[in-house]
């Protein structure tokens, strides 16, 4: 009897693969993540720049490990909402944190999977052999954004420069209308499509039939799960900032979990009256940055350092902006899992980007879904949905918050700490980003 | 044994009536929703719904139910079909009717229907998607509370008037009260479908609901589950009194409401837009006019009035030889809007234009936009700047329009090649030239073409007077080509015609009819001749035209008869418009095929104002002077020198005002008929359709073959024998013409 059983509980843990792996493919591997406490826009952060978030992060990460700053290759940094100012904002911050003026550095963006893109240019250029040492991370400031003048306004603006005379000056500056003067703000909306994210967010939800109930309760499971992790020491990322003028920053302050009743009394905040997307349900607007230092196994090992997971296998995929905007994880997630040979069962851990508590219920239903899988994605059955025991334990972009760019270093660093804490083999990372994008790469221990 | 079996059949019986008792209702079922009934309408027989006679006879009955269901507190009103909530009343209903009485019934038993809804109880939600027009409209504003999908299907409208009928089930008098006497006219007289934002904003629905994309089901079935969810939402808190059925009203509506107040300001509307419908109809179509009766008596005289005048009216409508005519060409487009020649082999996919000019473009302008692969090729840079503009343009008006976003533009214009050389030529499918109107430049152009297009790709010509066989005589392959013939401008004008010649294959013409059709055109497909059939049709009516001129009447005299008869645009003005060196062109070319009897005023007359340059309003200069940013027109004076030197004697025996025109008509007429005879024209439908959306024959005529029905053969061969008297055979009845006026049984339409 007792055979039966240890062969039943290997049956149970044995995974399709040992190891993913590859011979001839250089080992790439995460030393260390690090992220600034994640703040709501308007906050403690307020009066910085976004430049000086990264710097607090890399600052971190570097003081973390130790790491020497002239071993590092390369830099690369991810950023949605560009500051003018520090376009390439990696260099600002590179420069600001004291690395060597002597390692190259560049920005990259793809919404809200920019850290993700961030790290696996990392990761390729390791694979390449390129590099050796990369520092890749992500920086979003939402407590300032770029607001411009009227296209009208910037034209007569620059044709002034170009103005000669005191007449022809005067004249421009006559032509200047009220009009001219009502500025251009940002908007988290789709390009091709106009529509507010929300407001595609709370479509999808209603196309899958998920309920405002069914949003406020994983909203609620989101910050509760987030606040039991903070309390019990679990966010380790994290890396103190002390804010000029202000108080040293250590936690996330978004984290609150509420009742169903005081979530209930929300009204929709996008499609209105009948809408189910609420403020209660959806990630909110954050200030944050995050870091993470990716190396080939041996030049870690070499330097002494332990790696914290393998970076494995990733993918990009990208669908309809318009009613598919938010479906990323469930297009990637099948495809990422075929590429490295495992099933869901395989996945210890999973850790998903939550947009909004509508969109992550929306990829839950569409995996588990044989019609979604045959008609919208070509495949003959469905992949299947994780199961919630293994789902974003430690919170996620709803209680956490979720600086656009720094999320996906949070997610990676989040599957390697709770691979080792809970003992598993495999971790998943799945997000989607503006533009109807997605990603997903699977993360593999490293072992003890 | 036995005795089994025949319980065993009895009991099959029983199942069956069983079945049929619960299934007994076809068009409109119900269920109920905890304690609301969803009333779904679906006409099992058709791809619309429309509330027929039997239709409305279920809905009466499934209302009585939900209304005496003690468990039902309010109702859903929901089409099962995903683009259609009603289109309308079923016009076969009318059509049927033999008398005004009998049309006047149908009318005020849905008004009274339609009241008792109004008057319901229980709360009734109107759940629209698709299209909602008409008596379908007029429903749906009876009931309570309306939602609408923000789908680009979902259009609301009363498009009656374009039959020549009313909306006569309460729409006269429910509008103005539900958006005001300006928009309640506008919708009313115009028949123009709205959006449902705009509908949204001018408070003809009460709350939007957004399209779904592809979920656990397709995005069409889960947006109408959507939709109903809620609708259903909506009638609880109605019954709940979550949801007030009266909206606050805003400062603005309480300004409009109070302006409105005063008798003295209703008076004004009333009159200015009578005004505006007398300039607009000339007084030939009687039911705008009927519709301001109608909207003034119940605002003015209360609604018992009202839905009197309304019924009354509709039933009187009904009989006039106008709405008969409207909704004639109604059912002809619907019939020409469909592929009699079925499916192509191959779909065409990339469609190449030779020439960029105002046709070219014009051509690629209602290609690009459906999703076809469009080559546009010309041979100057200038000329195919100018054409990549014109496309631009009309995509850019329709995106300040906000029908197509700019990104929709953006993405429709990366469908767009332009280029001076064949490249790519190898992929297309169908090839449509529109180069200059010459036989040997077409000749050089059609082989050049077929060195290097692929075997199956089509040639198709857009000439609007070659002979297609004359063309294809420099073919290799002329079961492969066919004419195109679109009108200017085409994306305006909706006909095309398409011209075969024997050697053209069934399938390069159903080809050529899909094509068109997805370019959103009516199509009449017509035999092979010179100037087949539209420019066969203008031609002598053109040159009937220039010896009006001749006769001395001007040019703005001759732009009011004809208008005045029905013609939306003058002869003078659609001369200016064709381009007076086309038309010389034309004239020259149909006078060597047809001899004399297609002539009238003098060709020269053409031929000198072409060499002044009065080539029409391209030039600037034609019968009228064109300024640009000048929308008035004066006569162009230097003509005067023109005329006088052409200058006849008019005859006074046939020339009084209505004489003239029925000159011009007859002769018109006359060719039609001709082309119908010779086998140019399929039939006298399609005939009708082309000379109304091709060259603006009076709309509330029907086309020439129903004028010809409802006029008389008789009464007009009488006419044009007397104008023969005095001109000869341009004025000869063609015999089949002679036939019908012989034999008055014998009609072209049944």
């Amino acid at each position: 009897i007792l055979s039966l059983i240890t062969t039943c509980l290997v049956l149970l843990t044995a995974k399709s693969k040992k190891t993913l792996a590859k011979p001839g493919v250089k080992n790439v591997v995460l030393v260390e993540g690090v992220r600034t406490p994640f703040l709501q826009s308007g906050t403690t952060y307020a009066d910085l720049m976004p430049h000086d978030l990264a710097r607090a992060a890399l600052q971190g990460l570097l003081h973390r490990t130790g790491f020497p700053k002239e071993a590092v290759d390369y830099i690369v940094y991810g950023t949605v909402i560009q500051e003018v100012k520090t376009s390439n904002v990696a260099r600002e911050a590179a420069l600001g944190a004291g690395f060597s003026d002597r390692t190259p550095a560049h920005t990259v963006t793809m919404a809200c999977i920019s850290s993700n893109q961030a790290m696996t240019t990392a990761v390729g250029l390791i694979a390449a052999g390129q590099c050796d040492a990369v520092v890749a991370g992500g920086v979003e400031f939402m407590s300032d954004v770029p607001i411009r003048h009227s296209r009208k306004m910037r034209k007569t603006m620059l044709s002034l420069n170009k103005a000669k005379t005191l007449g022809a000056r005067l004249s421009l500056l006559g032509s200047i209308r009220l009009a001219h003067l009502s500025p251009e703000l940002p908007a988290v909306a789709e390009f091709s499509t106009a529509e507010t994210m929300g407001h595609s967010a709370d479509r999808l939800a209603a196309a899958f039939g998920v309920s405002r109930q069914e949003q406020d309760e994983f909203a609620l499971r989101s910050h509760t799960l987030a606040k039991k992790a903070q309390d019990e020491g679990l966010l380790s990322d994290i890396v103190g900032f002390k804010v000029p003028g202000k108080d040293i920053v250590s936690k996330d302050n978004g984290i609150r979990p509420s009742t169903m009743e005081q979530m209930a009394k929300l009204k929709p905040a996008f499609v209105k009256p009948h809408g189910t997307v609420t403020a209660a349900n959806s990630s909110y607007l954050t200030d944050g940055a995050s870091a993470v230092l990716i190396m080939s196994e041996e030049k870690a090992l070499a330097m002494g350092y332990k790696p914290k997971a393998y970076l494995r296998d990733f993918v990009y995929v990208s669908q309809d902006p318009k009613d598919q905007l938010l479906l990323g994880p469930t297009y990637a997630t099948p495809k990422v899992l075929e590429r490295s040979g495992l099933t869901l069962a395989d996945i210890d851990v999973f850790e998903f980007h939550e947009a909004f508590a509508g969109q992550i219920l929306a990829n839950l239903k569409a995996m588990e879904s044989d019609w979604f899988a045959q008609n919208c994605m070509g495949r003959k059955a469905k992949v299947g949905a994780p199961p919630l025991d293994k789902f974003n334990m430690w919170g996620g972009s709803l209680s956490l918050g979720h600086p656009f760019a720094a999320t996906g270093c949070r997610l990676v660093t989040t599957v390697a700490h709770r691979l080792k804490k809970e003992g598993g083999q495999y971790g998943l990372v799945a997000a989607c980003a503006a533009g109807g994008q997605g990603h997903a790469m699977v993360i593999e221990a490293y072992p003890q | 044994m036995a005795g089994l079996r025949a319980l065993g059949v009895l009991s099959r019986i029983t199942v069956r009536h069983r079945y049929t008792l619960f299934s007994a209702r076809t068009h409109v079922n119900y269920e109920v929703k905890g304690d609301v009934a969803v009333v779904r309408i679906n006409d099992p027989t058709s791809k619309v719904n429309t509330l027929s006679v039997h239709m409305q006879k279920e809905m009466a009955e499934v209302l009585g139910e939900v209304w005496s269901n003690d468990a039902v507190k309010s109702a859903v009103l929901i089409s099962s079909k995903p683009g259609c909530f009603i289109a309308g009343a079923d016009i076969n209903m009318i059509q049927a009717c033999k008398s005004a009485e009998e049309v006047t019934y149908i009318s005020q038993e849905g008004q009274k229907m339609f009241e008792k809804i109004e008057k319901s109880p229980k709360p009734i939600v109107a759940a629209i998607n698709g299209s909602c027009l008409g008596g379908g409209l007029e429903f749906a504003i009876a009931c309570q509370y309306r939602v609408a999908t923000k789908s680009k299907k979902t259009v609301l409208g009363t498009p009656e008037v374009l039959l020549g009928l009313l909306p006569a089930a309460g729409g006269t008098q429910r509008l103005p009260k539900m958006v005001g006497l300006p928009s309640a006219f506008d919708m009313t007289l115009t028949g123009r479908n709205i959006r449902a934002d705009k509908a949204k904003k001018m408070g003809l629905v009460h709350q939007l609901v957004d399209t779904l994309g592809p979920g656990l089901k397709g995005p069409e079935e889960r947006t109408m589950e959507y939709l109903e969810e809620v609708a259903i939402e909506c009638a609880r808190g109605i019954v709940n009194k979550k949801i007030p059925l009266t909206k606050e009203k805003g400062m603005m509506q309480k300004v409009q409401d109070y302006v409105m107040s005063f008798p003295f300001v209703r008076n004004q509307i009333y009159n200015t837009v009578q005004k505006k419908v007398m300039k607009q109809t000339k007084g030939l179509y009687p039911a705008p006019l009927n519709i301001i009766d109608c909207v003034k008596s119940g605002v003015e005289q209360g609604s018992d009035a009202g839905y009197l005048a309304e019924s009354q009216n509709f039933g009187k409508l009904a009989m006039t030889t106008e709405s008969k005519a409207l909704i004639g060409l109604y059912h002809g487009q619907v019939a020409c809007k469909k592929n009699r020649f079925g499916v192509p082999e191959k779909e065409v996919k990339t469609l190449a234009i030779l020439g960029a000019g105002l046709m070219g473009a014009g051509i690629a302008q209602v290609t690009v936009d459906k999703g076809i692969h469009t080559i546009m090729k010309d041979t100057t840079l200038e000329g195919l700047n100018r054409g990549h503009q014109q496309v631009y343009k009309g995509l850019n008006d329709k995106t300040k329009k906000k029908s197509i976003t700019s990104f929709e533009r953006d993405t429709t214009l990366s469908n767009l090649t332009g280029q001076l050389d064949y490249s790519g030529f190898q992929n297309a499918d169908m090839v449509i030239e529109a180069v200059f109107e010459d036989i040997a430049i077409k000749h050089k152009v059609i082989k050049e073409v077929e060195a290097v297009i692929p075997p199956h790709c089509i040639f198709a010509s857009n000439t609007s007077a070659l002979p297609i066989k004359d063309i294809a005589a420099a073919s290799k392959r002329p079961e492969k080509v066919i004419g195109m013939h679109y009108f200017s401008p085409v994306d305006k004008m909706q006909l095309l015609e398409i011209i075969t010649t024997d050697k053209t294959s069934k399938d390069t013409t159903a080809s050529a009819v899909a094509v068109g059709l997805k370019q959103g055109k009516i199509i009449i497909v017509v035999g092979d001749g010179p100037g087949f059939y539209t420019t066969r049709c203008l031609a002598p009516m053109l040159a009937e035209a220039v010896r009006v001129l001749q006769e001395g009447v001007d040019p703005k005299k001759l732009d009011s008869l004809t208008t005045g008869f029905g013609f939306p645009v003058g002869a003078a003005t659609l001369a200016d418009e064709v381009g007076i060196d086309v038309a010389a062109h034309v004239a020259e070319d149909l006078g060597k095929a047809f001899g004399p009897r297609l002539g009238g005023g003098n060709p020269e007359l053409l031929k000198t104002m072409v060499e002044k340059g009065f080539k029409g309003r391209k030039t600037g200069k034609g019968c009228y002077v064109y300024q640009p940013g000048l929308k008035s027109k004066e006569v162009n004076m230097e003509l005067n020198d023109i005329l006088e030197s052409f200058k006849l004697t008019p005859n006074p025996a046939v020339s009084s005002d209505s004489d003239v025109q029925y000159r011009l008509v007859s002769r018109f007429v006359n060719e039609a008929v001709m082309c119908l005879q010779e086998g140019i024209l399929a039939n006298p439908v399609e005939g009708d359709i082309g000379a109304v959306f091709g060259l603006g024959f009076p709309p509330c005529l029907g086309g020439p073959f129903r004028f010809v029905d409802t006029f008389g053969a008789d009464k007009l061969v009488e006419k044009m024998r007397r104008f023969e008297d005095v001109y000869g055979n341009q004025f000869t009845p063609c015999p089949l013409l002679l036939d019908h006026a012989k034999d008055p049984s014998k009609k072209f339409h049944k």
